[in-house]
């Protein structure tokens, strides 16, 4: 008798291609299957407990001969039914799109230009944007909630200029002059945050490009204008979509930012979860809480994850 | 002609456009760094307002025992965080690159990348649920928990962070080595972890580098995995800004920030400035061989 195909394939999997190669693929693939799958089985698993007075209950309890499973959906029923919990989702799916948008509008114009400056420029260009990178993300966002209150260089500046009346009338900010602790400084500090996200996948993508399509676009009689949008901006959809999937999907979940730089009415989901954990310590609703937001991010993911795979082969 | 001269001057405009629009992006990326730095020479506890000169906030750091502790606690982890990442990450990306099919490939390839972009208060939920659980057990089953919540539980933490982005990294050197040197080398004889050693290593330690300085300073960075992961006396230096920065502007957090940028700017700058160097010692060596 034959075993299964399965089997089979396990086992040559195991078996086959050696020491090397099996050492190679299995270690890293333990670690992730470990560190990486099995927390958010617990996870799961954790959200539909039941809470004892410290510690979670287990699931299955053996007791006078019988096994018993205790499954509690109390903590996803009070999500749905909830409304401040749906508020806090939506909010946080606003604002990580409001985000994602900025950064696509800012990032895009500076990573072509970057892609079109001189070819000895474009190091140094790079460089300066991945410095921001190796400095702390904390003290740079730290830094943002001097410049926004009182007296900050930015707050002067937007205050002089007469933009916080804009931003008053927009309703991004409560009153003109109060910038801090709004949706305005939230915004700011996550586009701030991500802006290197966005702008690196697209700088990659347009340096890549092949110049001589504009040419042949040109000769064909499309204008700058036309051939940008009809040529270059398809070709770069791959870097649009990392890139924005790079911003969109940390945003969702962002907890730093919200928590130094928002404000009362941005409560974001990331908070509401620590907040669950660390001062109402109830661990199963922030698994529940978790459980969702890893829901509503799942189809980014996928796609993103599609991307990247193909982004990291496509270049053999 | 005035159709020439139309263009002309609608290049230059478009040229001075681009230069602006990019200035206007470096000074947003810098703006806040300049202001950290500078406003940690004020001679003002009421951070925003210019007092003059002092360089009391770095004496008072000699003396901030909590700052100093967490900063020796999260130099200790970014070192293994760094270490640990640059060996799995070189791993994982080697399986990637060098075998096209395997079992669960898409599986392995989808657990190396989400951790990029997966908020970090549900991976550092879930990783805590596990340790306490696995803690749990081994309570229950030997009288002694184990792993205790501190900077071992932090380290997994970081290094499965450090594993996504290091190998993201030196797959990316991967895929642009030409396999036919691997291949020569295989023709003269060499055994795969010769042909390691010998032929590949060299190749990639560019990439190895920067992969560990950039895992380095993540794990130095990180706040939300080491809040859920860390243990009673396992603060590190980021919790402990964290935990000032909360509370409103301190002029400690300034003086700490400009140590930690200059420190990490020069290291940064050295260390590319060493491989970009090493690089190009390596191509003269081997155009001088391929003369000879």
């Amino acid at each position: 008798m034959t075993a299964p195909p399965a089997l089979e394939r396990l086992r040559g999997w195991f078996s086959g291609g050696g020491k090397g190669r099996r050492a190679v693929i299995g270690l890293p693939y333990l670690w992730l299957l470990v560190f990486f799958l099995l927390p958010f089985l617990i996870l799961a698993k954790i959200s539909v407990s039941e809470m004892e007075t410290v510690q979670f209950k287990d699931l299955l309890v053996y007791k006078d001969g019988l096994l018993q499973l205790t499954l509690k959906l109390g903590n996803y029923v009070f999500i749905t039914q909830d409304e401040l919990y749906w508020r806090t989702y939506v909010t946080s799916l606003k604002y990580a799109a409001v985000t994602t948008l900025l950064c696509l509008g800012i990032g895009y114009p500076f990573a072509y230009f970057m892609a079109r400056a001189k070819s000895t420029t474009q190091p140094a260009l790079l460089m300066l944007v991945m410095l921001p990178f190796w400095t702390s993300f904390l003290l740079r966002v730290y830094a943002w909630k001097a410049l926004l209150s009182e007296h900050g260089w930015v707050a002067d500046a937007l205050m002089a200029t007469g933009i916080d009346q804009l931003l008053a009338w927009a309703g991004l900010i409560p009153a003109p002059g109060k910038l801090m602790n709004t949706p305005f400084s939230l915004v700011l500090g996550m586009v701030y945050t991500y802006l290197p996200f966005m702008i690196l996948p697209l700088y990659g993508n347009l340096a890549k490009m092949d110049l001589r399509l504009l040419e042949a676009a040109a000769d064909l009689g499309a204008t700058p204008w036309v051939a940008f949008w009809k040529v270059t901006v398809p070709l770069s959809k791959a870097g649009i979509i990392a890139g924005s999937m790079l911003v969109f999907i940390p945003c969702v979940g962002e907890f730093v930012i919200p928590e130094l730089l928002g404000g009362p009415e941005t409560m974001m989901i990331g908070r509401t979860m620590w907040d669950e954990f660390f001062s109402n310590n109830d661990w199963p609703m922030a698994s529940a809480v978790a459980v969702v937001m890893i829901l509503l991010i799942i189809v980014p993911l996928a796609v993103f994850n599609r991307y990247q795979a193909e982004a990291q082969e496509g270049r053999r | 002609m005035s159709g020439a001269r139309h263009r002309g001057t609608s290049a230059a405009f478009n040229r001075r456009f681009a230069i602006g629009w990019l200035a206007a992006g470096f000074i947003f990326l810098y703006l806040p760094i300049v202001a950290l730095v500078l406003y940690s020479f004020n001679d003002s506890s009421v951070a925003n307002v210019w007092r003059g000169f002092t360089l009391k906030w770095y004496a008072a750091l000699a003396e901030d025992r909590e700052l100093i502790a967490g900063l020796w606690l999260s130099l200790r982890i970014a070192f293994f965080t760094a270490c640990g990442s640059v060996v799995l990450g070189t791993l994982a990306a080697f399986a990637l690159v060098k075998y096209r099919r395997f079992t669960g490939r898409t599986v392995f390839s989808g657990m190396v990348n989400a951790p990029l972009v997966m908020p970090e208060v549900v991976i550092g939920l879930s990783l805590l649920l596990m340790m306490v659980s696995v803690q749990r057990a081994t309570q229950a089953a030997f009288g002694w928990g184990f792993p205790e919540r501190g900077m071992l539980t932090i380290w997994m933490g970081h290094l499965l962070l450090g594993l996504a982005y290091a190998t993201v990294v030196v797959q990316a050197r991967l895929v642009e080595l030409n396999p036919q040197l691997e291949e020569a080398a295989m023709d003269l004889g060499a055994r795969p972890h010769q042909v390691f050693r010998l032929v590949t290593l060299p190749m990639i330690t560019q990439s190895l580098l920067s992969a560990w300085l950039l895992t380095f300073t993540l794990s130095l960075d990180d706040v939300v995995l080491s809040a859920f992961l860390s243990g009673p006396g396992a603060t590190t230096m980021p919790l402990v800004i964290f935990s000032r920065a909360r509370l409103g502007l301190n002029p400690s957090v300034n003086a700490i920030a400009t140590v930690v940028v200059v420190v990490v700017s020069i290291g940064v700058i050295a260390a590319s400035y060493a491989i970009a160097h090493a690089e190009r010692r390596r191509l003269r060596e081997m155009a001088e061989a391929a003369r000879h």
